[in-house]
């Protein structure tokens, strides 16, 4: 396969995604979704204030991206599904993280440890759902499950 | 897991310490599917930065998408933002003491056609400082984000320019590991597709695929 070309390598995102990313509705997939909000979290355990959170969901599709606050909140409004996927961008990851919001206890991967499985378990709270991503442990607080594609 | 793209903990670029996972990743199957054009909401597409005339040396930036079997991806999105041609991102948190320019956003949106090819019309960025470590500078780039086919295959890189000094300095460029997919982010200078008493041209392709670089 001499002809196959080599993929171009992932790159960090930096301090300044807002300029290039975000876009004005661009947390909202589904007016009438569920709201999803949660904190990126490093492993000091201060929230990232230059992130970029962005969900997809096949059945019905749905694309959502939100970039984090000066707290390191974000927030989506999505279909309710049994599961919804997750990518992670921030200055300092050099690629970006998979995880998965799962509604739904049964869509979580087999290949997750019983011992971490609830950190892709979201909250209910009086307005949906809150998920917090914790990029690296930071005691007692476990990291969130990031996957390999 | 790419075999080609860069290592999370990468000590040499220091912001890589907190945010990297401590824990592998864990294997999981493919995701279905990923946004198509209609799934997303970008606003008004520009492709020309240069619309309220700023200070800087204007070029033109294209190339393709492509899977690894050099197949086009069509009708697929693509944003770029960029510093000024002082170095400056427009910003908050930017705080480079270099001029910021009045006609100089930095973000352009477009879509590829139906070979797969985009095209902007820009200012060559500038190199800035950083505090990695002293007397740190990024090589002059533009950061590009692209949907490729399938969520899977999402990417978000930087574009360089050919022979820049800084390469060898810069943790984030040679974060990675291969010098031969390095060449992969460095754009071509193309004297055939610059313009007589306009711009300069770059050439830049980006393939999408997941699958191992042997």
């Amino acid at each position: 396969m001499s002809e196959r070309k080599a993929s171009t390598p992932s790159q960090t995102v930096g301090p300044f995604l807002a300029i290039g990313m975000p876009w004005e509705d661009g947390p909202v997939a589904d007016r009438d979704g569920v709201r999803i909000s949660g904190q990126v979290f490093d492993g000091a355990g201060e929230p990232i204030p230059d992130a970029l959170v962005e969900t997809w969901q096949p059945e019905p599709a749905a694309f959502a991206r939100c970039a984090t606050d000066g707290d390191g909140r974000w927030h989506v409004v999505v279909p309710r599904t049994p599961y919804v996927a997750v990518h992670v961008f921030a200055r300092g990851l050099l690629r970006h993280l998979t995880t998965r919001i799962c509604f739904e206890e049964s869509t979580v991967p087999e290949t997750v440890p019983v011992d971490r499985r609830d950190t892709l378990l979201p909250e209910e709270t009086d307005d949906g759902y809150r998920f917090d991503i914790r990029i690296q442990a930071h005691p007692p607080d476990r990291e969130t499950v990031f996957f390999d594609l | 897991m790419y075999t080609g793209d860069p290592p999370y903990d990468f000590p040499e670029y220091k912001s890589t310490a907190l945010r990297h996972p401590k824990h592998p990743l864990i294997a999981v199957g493919p995701e279905r599917g990923g946004p198509a054009l209609a799934h997303l909401r970008p606003g008004e597409l520009s492709n020309d930065l240069t619309k309220d005339g700023p200070v800087g040396e204007r070029i033109t930036v294209g190339g393709r998408l492509l899977d690894s079997g050099g197949r086009p991806i069509t009708d697929s999105l693509v944003e770029i933002w960029q510093a000024n041609a002082a170095g400056r991102y427009r910003h908050k948190g930017d705080n480079w003491p270099a001029p910021l320019d009045p006609n100089f956003q930095g973000g352009g949106r477009t879509v590829t056609d139906g070979e797969g090819r985009y095209s902007f019309v820009t200012i060559k960025p500038g190199p800035y400082p950083w505090g990695n470590h002293p007397n740190a500078w990024r090589p002059a780039h533009i950061h590009f984000s692209v949907m490729g086919r399938a969520f899977d295959e999402r990417l978000v890189t930087q574009m360089y320019f050919p022979g820049d000094p800084l390469f060898r300095d810069d943790p984030i460029f040679n974060s990675v590991r291969d010098p031969k997919l390095r060449e992969l982010m460095i754009s071509r200078f193309s004297m055939n597709a610059s313009q007589e008493n306009w711009a300069l041209a770059y050439e830049f392709d980006i393939v999408v695929d997941r699958i191992p670089y042997e």
